[in-house]
């Protein structure tokens, strides 16, 4: 598995844009310790996209992207929302499903792909808004985790309907008035990592995207876990600067503001007892690899 | 047998699809022109004209030929270099040839750049930027090359023909079926064959209605 899977033809090759060149000659498929730190050093596996000027959304999508253990072998699921501006630049493949029901194709999807391609191993990543996640999509998101289907539900956490102006949604913080929403939000934040644990989930994370270290760490684990195990779910705080009144160069001090210990988006996590030996597992061959090579450097030198 | 006619446009903006007008796709064999039904032989003969009758005789190669991802595609690959680089060698001074692909099926917003690449969604803007005056579809999936064709004829005077490796495209002009190395290469002949005696349409490059 690695770039050996995609060749332009090489009577064409002069005729294609310089980005397919590129994706073929410096992006990190098949990497084996792939992380954020490619970002800048090789092609990343995102274009130019539409999203706003200082989105933090564009942040979270490179580091989760280059986090991804086995891009050649993921599919992404999509929904509507911001996110579904930018898969089209995408070099990973995706689907992009109706509003609400990515964990239900998700689901198909993971489960024909474990038939079709017994031998291999193919990572499904659903990557969604917080209203697809929980507003519209509850239901299917809720029941793929019950049915303990073996893939990562990604929810990008804006507190509100960002694309269509500024409504309600059901991850909203009590009390918040935005455009479309000019009552304020009756009621609490819903707390869907609380209900992803009592619903099955074996790692549940909930964090903004300001550090991207934690990011990559939690991307990896979360589709490690969901591999070998069943659900895991990240809530990844990623706000919408246009909708609360923020400037472009703010949105990374919005997040650090939101994550102290107090705030609402203080990193939480849950993982399972099986998750944990798994992690421990990984973390042990993690550390027996590195004494390898530096023992093999040594011997070199 | 409809009286309906598959012809260059600019039809309206939401052309009917050529099936629902009647058109029928060719029998293996044979080829389609305008929607009427020929032995194959004649439609080279007829690409060939078009190309070398054309001021920008444009050949767009889809993501099945322009990815490696077997021996055929690469072989195809090979042979619509070798049609390009013929159709270079053939027409006459003042008409250009060109070689665009169409590498991705998705819209690219905010914006593709026509000069280096045509997308199926919005094929019409690569066409109006480069005044492209014919064109041949090939190695483009079946269900983009109809959506693009169909908006071709729409919006654009663009003669369309499409090199098919399935059972054609009654949205096109002139639509081949069981595309294959060999055909290329004949068509390639056919060009090579008509230089000299087709007289290029100039000074009558029309090449969209909006522009």
């Amino acid at each position: 598995m690695s770039k050996e899977r995609i060749k332009i033809s090489e009577d064409l090759y002069d005729i294609m844009p310089s980005d397919y060149q590129d994706l073929v000659k410096s992006a990190t498929y098949g990497k084996e310790d792939r992380g954020w730190k490619d970002i800048g050093n090789s092609k990343e596996l995102i274009e130019q996209h539409s999203l706003c000027a200082g989105c933090p959304e564009s942040m979270a999508f490179r580091y989760i992207l280059a986090s991804l253990p086995n891009p050649e072998d993921t599919v992404m699921v999509g929904s509507t929302g911001c996110t579904s501006l930018v898969f089209p630049m995408v070099a990973v493949h995706n689907i992009h499903s109706l509003f609400g029901n990515q964990n239900a194709i998700a689901s198909g999807l993971k489960r024909a792909l474990s038939v079709r391609f017994p031998g291999r191993t193919k990572d499904v990543v659903v990557l969604a808004g917080d209203g697809a996640t929980v507003d519209i999509g509850l239901d299917m998101t809720l029941q793929a985790w019950f049915r303990q289907e073996k893939f990562t539900t990604i929810c990008f956490d804006n507190e509100l309907y960002a694309n269509t102006g500024g409504q309600e949604s059901g991850l909203m913080q009590k009390g918040f008035v935005a455009k479309m929403a000019p009552v304020g939000k009756l009621f609490d934040k819903v707390r869907l990592p609380e209900i992803a644990r009592e619903s099955g989930c074996h790692y549940v994370i909930s964090c903004t995207v300001s550090k991207p270290s934690l990011v990559e760490k939690v991307v990896r684990n979360a589709v490690m876990i969901a591999r070998e195990i069943g659900p895991t779910y990240l809530q990844l705080y990623t706000p919408c600067i246009l909708e609360i009144g923020k400037n472009s160069m703010e949105g990374l001090q919005e997040m650090r503001d939101s994550e102290k210990p107090t705030e609402r988006f203080a990193y939480k996590e849950y993982i399972s007892e099986p998750a944990k030996e798994l992690l421990a597992e990984v973390a042990a061959k993690d550390k027996e690899k590195k004494a390898a090579a530096k023992q093999l450097a040594a011997q070199g030198a | 047998m409809t009286q309906y006619r598959v012809l260059p446009g600019p039809e309206h903006f939401l052309p009917p699809s050529a099936a629902s007008m009647g058109i029928c796709l060719p029998n293996p064999g044979e080829a389609h022109i305008n929607g009427v039904i020929v032995p194959e032989e004649k439609a080279y003969e007829e690409a060939a004209k078009q190309f070398l009758m054309a001021k920008v005789p444009t050949l767009f190669p889809g993501p099945l030929v322009l990815w490696a991802w077997n021996e055929k595609a690469a072989k195809k690959a090979t042979a619509i270099r070798h049609l390009y680089n013929t159709l270079k060698e053939c027409v006459q001074p003042g008409q250009t040839p060109m070689l665009i692909p169409m590498p991705d099926y998705r819209p690219k917003y905010p914006k593709i750049n026509p000069e280096v690449e045509i997308n199926p969604n919005h094929p019409n803007l690569t066409i109006w930027h480069n005044k492209i005056d014919c064109c041949m579809f090939i190695g483009v999936h079946c269900h983009q090359a109809n959506l693009s064709l169909k908006i071709i004829r729409g919006g654009t005077s663009c003669y369309t023909i499409a090199m098919c490796a399935q059972a054609g495209h009654e949205d096109a002009m002139l639509s081949f079926r069981d595309a294959s190395v060999e055909k290329i290469m004949k068509l390639a002949e056919w060009v090579r064959k008509l230089k000299g005696t087709v007289q290029p349409r100039l000074t009558s490059a029309k090449s969209g209605a909006s522009n």
